[in-house]
């Protein structure tokens, strides 16, 4: 991995749990970080946009709830709004979808992940967090199959280990860390493509 | 094949496909959300057995129901009543005053999907005395959901949330006056449905519908490109009267396009703009 530095944007899926991970890992990153990162958090579809608000308050990146045909900005966090599904573009700007949940979940990871490796191919890197369900395993598994870098956290590190477990089960991903590493390894931020 | 090379091929077909559909039925997709349309495309590849959307194509171009498959992916039905409750709030105390003033209304909802927004509405505007002098034009491109909006029945299963949204909207009465259920089913008053036309219309290449007080489009524009946005809401612009109100879907806006100077903010987060005086 550590010749990789072509990576372009970073897609992280989080479910139950992730919240509390979610206010560690994004204000651990610094304002000059040089990739865009793009979160589906699974949400009630009538929550407001307090966590947002919270991430952006604590993180020196911006963090954003995402809007439709906005594009994607290295430095920026974009978050999915609740009951919506976030899909990236190959021209790199976002677009939302109301259709059916997909793995009970709307916004769902797998879309995100799906439609970013589509955009990104190689230059994607993948990361699955904390979760109670099974999202975003096979979304991980389409940014694998693209050349892009996965990252699973270690299911004895979450406070729900079914998300990580089926991911890694799925998708055998390249690195699976603890947190407090992937913290340490994204902050570095070395493997952008500048 | 590399995966990469493989997903520029899929590309290509996807383009040809949607050209194929262009010329053989009209409906016209190839500027709509890419991203959205491939993940519905290759939805149906699965549903339909097959490898390769050339293959879909070569079907769809000899098989009218195959089609008609399609078009129903690719058209997404999902709504509620009293969607976002907080926006049917606003339409009460920002927008109803001023339809008051007016002796005869016109309303379109584009993109109406099963009729539970123009049910909505109606329960709303009944409420508000405006039910018996607005005429309510819901039109959608599909014309299969057209035909379900049109009886105003809905499945029992989502009742309790929507009696909660009503309530939110700020309703006046009590939910369950406006429908009777039986197992399955809550099938709306027809007092509610009176003033009501359904038909079928296409935002992309069909032109202006009528001239109204007021268009209702809510989550249909955010499947289009910058370029049919634009398109779509300078229809808009030609529909509505001086004055008019456009409402579009809380993640909608008018924000990247040329048409945001022509409209007055009502409610900025609830998206509600009105027509300026040139
Ligand atoms: C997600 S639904 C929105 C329903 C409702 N307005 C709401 O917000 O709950 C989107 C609708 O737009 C319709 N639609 C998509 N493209 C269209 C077009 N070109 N012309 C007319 N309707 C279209 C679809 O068939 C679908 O019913």
């Amino acid at each position: 991995m550590n010749k990789r530095k072509d990576i372009k944007a970073i897609v992280i899926g989080a479910s139950a749990g992730g919240l509390y991970a979610l206010k560690k890992l994004l204000p651990a990153l610094p304002a000059s970080f040089p990739c865009p990162v793009l979160v589906v958090q699974h949400l009630s579809p009538h929550s407001d946009n307090y966590m947002v608000r919270m991430l952006d308050e604590l993180s020196p990146l911006v963090v954003k709830e995402a809007d439709e045909k906005e594009p994607v900005i290295p430095g920026t966090v974009y978050v999915a709004p609740p009951d919506y599904h976030l899909l990236v573009e190959e021209d790199f700007t976002l677009s939302l979808s109301v259709e059916e949940k997909v793995n009970y979940s709307r916004p769902a990871i797998d879309v995100l992940f799906e439609t970013a490796a589509d955009a990104y191919g190689r230059h994607l890197m993948g990361i699955i967090l904390t979760g109670a369900n099974a999202d975003g395993a096979n979304g991980l598994l389409a940014v694998k199959k693209r050349g892009g870098f996965t990252i699973v956290q270690q299911p004895e590190d979450a406070e729900s280990q079914a998300m990580p477990k089926a991911a890694i089960e799925l998708v055998k991903p390249h690195k699976i860390f603890t947190l407090d590493e992937i913290i340490t390894f994204l902050s570095k931020g070395d493997f952008c493509s500048k | 094949m590399q995966e990469n090379d493989i997903s520029t091929v899929e590309n290509i077909e996807l383009e040809l496909l949607l050209q194929a559909v262009y010329l053989q039925y009209g409906y016209d997709f190839r500027n709509y959300s890419r991203a959205h349309v491939k993940r519905r495309v290759k939805h149906r590849l699965v549903q339909e057995g097959m490898k390769s959307i050339s293959e879909l194509q070569n079907q769809i171009l000899h098989d009218k129901t195959a089609f008609d498959r399609l078009v129903r992916d690719l058209s997404i039905n999902v709504t509620e009543m009293f969607r976002n409750p907080a926006f049917y709030k606003s339409v009460r105390e920002k927008v109803i005053p001023i339809l008051k003033t007016y002796p005869y209304l016109k309303i379109w909802h584009a993109g109406c999907a099963t009729g539970e927004e123009v049910f909505s509405f109606a329960i709303m505007l009944k409420e508000e005395g405006l039910l018996e002098r607005t005429q309510i034009y819901a039109t959608d491109f599909n014309p299969y959901i057209i035909k379900k909006a049109r009886n105003g029945i809905f499945p029992i299963r989502y009742i309790k949330e929507y009696t909660a949204n009503y309530q939110k909207a700020g309703g006046l009465e009590s939910f369950s006056d406006y429908y009777h259920a039986n197992d399955e089913l809550v099938i709306f008053d027809k007092n509610l449905s009176k003033n009501m036309v359904f038909a079928e219309h296409n935002l992309v290449t069909d032109s202006v519908f009528a001239e109204v007080n007021m268009i209702v489009c809510r989550n249909v524009l955010i499947y289009f490109n910058n370029n049919l946005q634009n398109k779509v809401l300078h229809l808009f612009h030609k529909s509505l009267v001086v004055g008019g109100f456009l409402a579009l879907g809380t993640k909608e806006s008018l924000m990247f396009s040329d048409e945001e100077k022509k409209y007055k903010v009502i409610d900025p987060k609830q998206k509600i703009f009105k027509k300026k005086y040139e």
